[in-house]
């Protein structure tokens, strides 16, 4: 359930629209900066709030992959190895951080395609964070940044920290 | 002479690294100031500045975007510009840079075109992943409609405009235009079948141009410099300056603003550096991952768009991606089309099955279970896909997806052949599943 | 006469097909053009009740000066196109196996046991034109075998080819978008909500419609092979639009009905209750043996099962002992709509001509009086397709009439038909309407009073009313969907309200009554003052007495007076035919207490009803599917009806039960065949002269009754034109205004040129048809105590009557007895939604589960009638409306609400 302050953000998106669908990608994210992951309760929320079915928002929702349908934990660390990334070390990374957060529930570590930081390659996000110009260590250090709190994170679905 | 950068758009970020992103450092170099004189001049007589500037988009396709605007049926409104902030093709980062680091020209840009088609209302559909650009981009907005530059009545000229800041969340399809729209609309982002073609039915079904960041942030220009004088830069109908993404094993990747004309060979290594530890370019690919590729012995070639496309390839989202003597081919491709296969949005039917087999297909050969005759079945695949394996692209699809990914396989086929034939072996093909190959380090498997 | 949007023959332009030439429509569309011509290109996507979308990339062609190969499902006809199929295009045939392919490599071949095997358009296209084998070595693509996505339809993920018929028939067709693509590219895949099901109640359709085994339907799964499989067309009964349809059998086992796509009536799709209906047929409940109620020696009695000759016997001498204790006048008919025309014309030749009873009736009290619905100008479906608005005052089509709630909400969504919207509550067509005017339950006819003032000039001041006025214009060109919208109150509201909107000119409307031969039984005089063929009494009398030997004297009862008789004692003997007044009269207690005072009953039913429990003789009669002949639907379309299967144990055809039962009475009607008796209509009953057995069984789309006036030169014969009666009564065709009956006459041209081919004649004019003199009771609006809500009692599609009920696949559908409230009110109450209720109304009081409905308007209150386990009795038709005072009833529970498909 969207909190009262979101709700009235929500209000306010679907007001920026000719036409109220059009906030569903935004209402999305909102959902899911606000829970961590896109839950039953948002969508059905979200489709009262757009007047379609839930059939509808699950459709369109489960086809963007920045949408977690399932808990991910509170870091979201996307690992490039699109072509630049990986000839340039990017396949390595992710090894590395899959083996180191295996058992951790707060990072979720996720293969992504180019992150457009082609020029820092190989690069990663953290919550929609950049970070480029990486090693295994140096992207451990990172991600260790934030769990320790040295780092404050964006929201899940990158919205403001 | 080594070539140099020629710095429209990328100027203010250059001159002002630290706060060319605020409003402030952008009103102290002279942001804004084009559009108060757009909007002095009749609105077709902008269009005509554009128009004449030869000015071809920045996306990928490189239509002429005076002539796209001209489609427009006259008097149907509302009608929309929609800016392709989606910059998803691999190796591409020019736009992410626009936005991040001078958010205010593409603003100003923005505004230009709008005052010029007469559309009250515009959208940037912004990457999902782009965060940051995103919370630069608010702030711009707010900036810029607090300045008067967006809302009523701008600069006191009777044009109302506002334009709505939306998050994409993770399509690369939807920087394809139709895509895009139903993904602005709230679907699923799969493309529409043309005609009608957006500007006669696009976003609402009403009269809409979608046009690339890029390509938008060079308005200014055109409107400062007038459009003859700025088709004055570049070369033959490739007009002015590009935005060049170089990347790869070159020493100094990184975005590059170029004019049109200038060689591959000077890119990488004028402004690139040269390859990585003193080694020698094996291939490359010059328009981003769509783009079937060069070898050695293009470097020559200059960036030219009617060039390249003689070549077979493009220009494309000006993404340079350079690989050294010792990067396995096979392994690139394969690569790029698990990429397409990712990112097929599954409306039809040759992208939604075709890249999934190429795919499946190049990781058997990439693991050593490849059989010879795999190669032309790629190709047929291939050619079920893109009709004669041609650029530019003939194709059985909806939209262009499906056949970029069979310019990888084109390529390792044209260049690489026999190495790949050679690593396949001669002997059955056992079912494969994914989990029999794992731990080299290339199949980290894509969540979903 | 009135226009009727007569449409221009279309422009055609030439263009040619894989080297012939070819002319066509001037718009259409390619692949649809090219297979009417004989160039099929195959398809999957493509359906031609539905947006093309180019999906599936099958039919990709080359048109000569066209770049690629565009698909033909998107592409619109231009003059001097050259089109080359895989016929002649060796590119277009390399690109449709290359699809093929494609789709082949993640399918499983799992047909033999798969329900599409043997008629399944990917296996045949693999046939014709597939690899002989398969390139694709890998691992195909898997997902959980058949998943329910609901009640009745199961889906197998890796049969789908994901062309999006189905999720395109639920959005675009049905208005039901409860099915979506989810994920994306190779793993996408139709998939409902979880734990949302796919509750629409067109979802049959989706199976029809799949060119795959990866929808199928639960009630048909693995009974039967497509090549055993015996078929016939008929129309389905289970509401009055009766949709055309083909009935399957294997081994004298119905096992399914599909719909058949007819223009003018169903484009092909059934809802589901028609769709999954006929299990009916095979209950175990049906009475397939006549009984006769037998005292034992201890005085009770039960009905013991006997011989025909025996149960025919004990029929006759008891009615022949009501006419000799009391009068001919003493017995009542009630019931007829659920037969065909035939059963429907000798039940009424027995009655009015044999018994002698004018007490008539094939409604229950909870339809329209007969003079209404038989004597206004009339539309038909497609009208609505080219009306400038419709009126709709009637109950929820949704709910009722379900395939005319899809035509209507085309109309609204594609055609741009303005729908203007009279009514107490939401329907399914309420988002769709262009107007909507809500009013308190029994105050139709004041608002509508108001609108035929205000399109007279007249501003009503209600902006609502105004606007819907401005909809309507002058009145022409309109249609008035005229049904019962409230069983809660009697229909006087409605018929005022219809007499008002008859005063347009040009108006015309189409019926919305549901229970499904309605029409026909109306027709075939089961009505009072009614004689076969839309005739009065009066003005019937001298040719049917010739017919017949005699008519009754005068007007008997309809449904609601004669139990109102037989409750007080004036009327002794009761023929139900297939009627259930304990289920469906809107007075329950009324029913009760006239069943129980009836001195002798005969049951001609395949149930044993509560109605037919009392009966002392019950007679069992072949139903749909068993018996051949006709029947007519709501705008008057007589079309055949086939046998498929034999009928069950010893039951008869209900006319031949009438025919065996005037014998009885020493009348021989001389009628041996189903020919015979469409014979004997066709020559006497005036709305059908002409419409004989030829007719009936060679025009493609049936025919609308009365045949159309035209006269066209058909071979020898000439069709004379039929005696036409405008709105004033008088005869002569081509007079100015609306005929009655004439309606549509360029649509229907090429019905009436079918009838003529098949050998229709229009002999000299008989009596006059019925027009309704448009005389109305009064109805004075009644106040409502602001401690009280009105209410308003409505079907929903899944009821407890006997298709629903003795359906095994359906019968968990029906939502039980729910009481839908505003929000506002239930919180008034301190009631949450779902939680109980006692209402009280001056009849009687009832414990109620309630919904919170938005779409129920604050102080008003809907009731879905008949529903199982309501035992309420809440109306009594006596009062004109009915108030209730709602209580809450100890703590409220919630219970569940999701089941049914209403949403």
């Amino acid at each position: 359930m969207f909190s009262s302050d979101n709700l009235q953000r929500a209000r306010e998106i679907i007001s920026r629209y000719p036409s109220s669908r059009s906030a569903l990608l935004p209402l999305l994210h909102l959902a899911q900066d606000q829970d961590g992951w896109v839950n039953d309760e948002a969508m059905t929320e979200i489709a009262g709030l757009l007047e379609l079915t839930r059939s509808d928002v699950y459709g369109t929702c489960s086809f963007y992959t920045m949408f977690k349908l399932e808990p991910v934990g509170k870091y979201v660390v996307s690992v490039c190895t699109n072509v630049t990334c990986l000839v340039t070390g990017g396949p390595a990374i992710l090894h590395h951080l899959e083996k180191a957060y295996a058992d951790d529930a707060d990072v979720f570590v996720e293969e992504v395609e180019c992150l457009a930081a082609c020029g820092g390659a190989p690069a990663l996000q953290v919550n929609y964070e950049y970070h480029e110009r990486l090693t295994p260590q140096s992207a451990e250090q990172i991600v260790d940044a934030y769990r320790s709190g040295q780092r404050t994170a964006r929201r899940l679905s990158g919205g403001p920290r | 002479m080594t070539l140099q950068e020629t710095r429209l758009l990328t100027k203010r970020m250059n001159d002002r690294p630290a706060d060319s992103f605020t409003m402030e450092g952008a009103l102290a170099t002279g942001a804004y100031d084009m559009l108060r004189k757009a909007l002095q001049m009749k609105s077709a007589d902008v269009q005509e500045e554009v128009k004449t500037s030869g000015l071809r988009g920045r996306g990928g396709g490189g239509f002429p975007t005076g002539t796209k605007w001209s489609f427009l049926p006259a008097g149907l409104y509302p009608r929309y510009l929609v800016v392709n902030a989606d910059e998803g093709e691999p190796s591409t980062f020019k736009d992410r840079e626009l936005m991040e680091r001078d958010p205010h020209q593409l603003i100003e840009g923005i505004a230009i075109s709008a005052y010029a088609i007469e559309s009250n209302l515009a959208f940037i559909y912004l990457r999902g992943e782009m965060a940051h650009a995103n919370e630069i981009l608010t702030q711009a907005l707010a900036d810029a409609r607090a300045k008067g530059f967006l809302g009523q009545n701008i600069l006191g000229s009777g044009y109302d405009l506002d334009i709505v800041l939306h998050r994409g969340a993770g399509a690369y399809i939807c920087g394809e235009e139709t895509a895009l729209l139903e993904s602005l609309e709230g679907r699923r982002g799969m493309p529409r079948i043309r005609p009608p073609f957006p500007a006669v039915a696009g976003l609402y079904a009403k009269p809409t141009v979608v046009n690339n960041v890029e390509t938008m942030a060079t308005v200014p220009h055109i409107v400062s410099m007038g459009g003859a004088e700025y088709a004055k830069i570049g070369v033959n109908r490739s007009t002015g300056t590009r935005m060049f993404s170089l990347s790869g094993h070159v020493n100094r990747p990184g975005n590059y603003e170029v004019e049109l004309g200038a060689t591959f060979r000077e890119l990488i290594d004028d402004l690139g550096g040269g390859v990585t530890n003193g080694g020698t370019v094996k291939f490359f690919i010059p328009g981003g991952a769509s783009s079937q590729w060069l070898v050695n012995e293009h470097l020559d070639v200059p960036l030219d768009m009617d060039e390249v496309g003689k070549l077979g390839v493009m220009l494309g989202s000006g993404a340079v991606m350079v690989f050294d003597q010792d990067t396995d081919p096979l392994a690139v491709a394969w690569r790029l089309v698990k990429f397409f296969a990712h990112e097929s949005c599954g409306k039809c039917t040759p992208c939604r099955e075709g890249t999934g087999w190429e795919e499946k297909i190049l990781y058997r050969i990439l693991h050593g279970q490849g059989r010879p005759s795999d190669l032309d079945l790629l190709l047929d695949i291939g050619d079920n896909i893109s009709p004669g394996l041609n650029a530019p692209f003939s194709q059985t699809t909806i939209c262009p997806l499906g056949p970029s990914s069979v310019s990888p396989i084109v390529s390792l086929n044209k260049y690489f052949r026999d190495d790949v034939i050679a690593r396949c072996t001669p002997r059955l093909v056992t079912m494969l599943t994914g989990n029999g190959l794992a731990g080299n380090g290339l199949d980290g498997g894509l969540h979903r | 006469m009135s226009a009727v949007n007569p449409q221009p023959p279309p422009e055609l332009v030439e263009l040619t097909i894989d080297g012939h030439l070819v002319m066509v429509p001037k718009g259409a569309n390619l692949i649809d053009v090219a297979q009417r011509h004989g160039h099929y290109i195959p398809r999957f996507c493509w359906h031609e009740r539905m947006k093309p979308v180019g999906m599936c990339r099958m039919c990709l062609i080359e048109i000569e000066g066209v770049r690629g190969l565009p698909p033909a499902c998107t592409t619109t006809v231009t003059p001097g196109m050259v089109v080359h199929t895989q016929e002649s295009s060796p590119n277009a045939r390399k690109a449709q196996e290359g699809v093929l392919e494609f789709l082949l490599i993640n399918h499983p071949l799992d047909c033999p046991v798969c329900d599409r095997g043997g008629e399944c358009p990917l296996q045949d296209h693999t046939i014709a034109h597939g690899p002989a084998e398969s390139r694709f070595v890998e691992e195909k693509r898997h997902f959980a075998k058949p998943i329910p996505i609901s009640h009745v339809v199961d889906l197998d993920r890796e049969r789908c080819i994901l062309c999006a018929r189905c999720t395109r028939f639920a959005d675009e067709i049905a208005g039901d978008p409860l099915i979506s693509f989810v994920e994306r590219g190779g793993h996408s895949q139709v998939l409902n909500y979880p734990d949302d099901p796919f509750s629409s109640y067109f979802s049959g359709n989706t199976v029809q419609i799949c060119p795959v085994g990866a929808l199928t339907a639960r009630p048909y799964r693995f009974r039967a092979r497509p090549w055993d499989l015996e078929k016939a067309e008929t129309s389905c009964v289970t509401c009055a639009v009766q949709c055309r349809g083909e009935v399957h059998s294997t081994t004298n086992q119905i096992v399914r009905l599909l719909g058949v796509d007819s223009d003018a009536v169903n484009h092909g799709w059934l809802c589901d209750k028609g769709r999954f209906g006929y299990e009916w047929v095979e209950s175990p409940a049906r009475v397939t043996a006549p009984m006769v109620r037998k005292t034992a020696d201890d005085g009770t009695s039960e009905l013991v099962e006997v011989s025909w000759p025996e149960a025919l016997d004990a029929a006759a001498q008891g009615l022949q002992e009501v006419a000799r204790l009391h009068q001919a006048s003493s017995i009542g008919v009630l019931g007829g709509a659920r037969g065909t025309n035939e059963d429907a014309y000798v039940w009424a030749r027995f009655a009015k001509g044999v018994l002698g009873t004018d007490n008539v009736d094939c409604q229950l009290g909870d339809g329209l009086p007969a003079e209404v619905v038989l004597g206004l100008p009339r539309a038909t479906i497609a009208d609505c397709d080219r009306a400038r608005s419709v009126v709709l005052l009637a109950p929820d089509l949704k709910e009722e009439l379900p395939v005319l709630f899809l035509r209507l909400k085309r109309a609204a969504q594609d055609l741009g038909v303005k729908l203007v919207e009279i009514g107490a509550t939401d329907t399914g067509l309420t988002s769709l309407a262009a107007a909507t005017v809500r009013h308190l339950p029994g105050s139709a006819a004041d608002v509508v009073g108001r609108l035929v003032a205000a399109i007279g000039g007249t501003a009503s001041g209600d902006g609502r009313i105004d606007a819907a006025a401005a909809l309507l214009g002058d009145g022409s060109d309109v249609v008035v969907v005229l049904g019962r919208p409230n069983l809660a109150e009697p229909a006087d509201a409605t018929v005022a309200a219809a007499a008002a909107l008859a005063t347009l000119p040009g108006v015309r409307f189409l019926s919305a009554l549901r229970r499904s031969n309605v029409h026909g039984a109306l027709d075939m005089g089961l009505a009072p003052g009614l004689l076969p063929g839309r005739v009065s009494l009066d003005d019937g009398r001298d040719a049917f007495t010739e017919a017949w030997g005699s008519v009754p004297e005068g007007r008997g009862r309809d449904g609601a007076g004669m139990l109102r008789a037989a409750a007080d004692g004036q009327l002794h003997g009761l023929v139900l035919l297939g009627s259930d007044p304990m289920a469906d009269f809107p007075d329950r207690a009324l029913a009760e207490r006239a069943l129980a005072s009836i001195g002798f009953t005969v049951v001609v039913d395949g149930f044993l009803s509560e109605s037919a429990k009392r009966a002392d003789v019950v007679l069992p009669p072949a139903v749909w599917g068993e018996k051949s002949g006709s029947a007519t639907n709501i705008e008057g379309r007589v079309q055949r009806l086939t046998r498929r299967v034999t009928a069950a144990g010893r039951t008869m055809d209900d006319w031949r039960i009438a025919v065996e039962l005037a014998a009885r009475f020493d009348v021989d009607f001389d009628l041996e065949t189903i020919d015979e008796v469409q014979s004997e209509i066709a020559r006497l009953a005036p709305a059908y002269r002409g419409v004989d057995s030829h007719v009936i069984n060679g025009a493609r789309d049936g025919v609308v009754v009365p045949l159309a006036p035209v006269t066209v030169a058909i071979g020898r014969r000439r069709a004379a034109a039929t005696a036409d009666t405008d709105a004033e009564g008088a005869e002569a065709a081509g007079t100015e205004g609306a005929g009655a009956g004439a309606s549509g006459v360029e649509a229907e041209r090429a019905d009436t040129a079918d009838a003529a081919e098949a050998g229709a004649e229009m002999p000299a004019a008989g009596p006059a048809l019925l027009v309704w003199d448009r005389s109305a009771p009064a109805v004075a609006p009644v106040t409502r105590d602001s401690y009280a809500v009105r209410l308003v009692v409505a079907r929903k599609l899944y009821d407890a009557g006997r298709v629903v009920a003795q359906g095994p696949s359906i019968v968990d559908l029906a939502p039980g007895p729910l009481l839908e409230l505003n929000p506002s009110d239930l919180e008034h109450l301190g009631v949450i939604d779902g939680g109980t209720v006692r209402a009280s109304s001056s009849r009687g009081s009832g414990v109620f589960t309630t919904r919170s409905t938005r779409g129920v308007p604050a102080g008003t209150a809907r009731l879905a009638h008949n529903q199982p386990g309501d035992d309420s009795d809440l109306v009594d038709i006596a009062e004109a409306v009915t108030d209730l005072r709602l209580e809450t009833v100890g703590a409220s529970a919630t219970v569940g609400l999701s089941k049914g498909g209403a949403r």
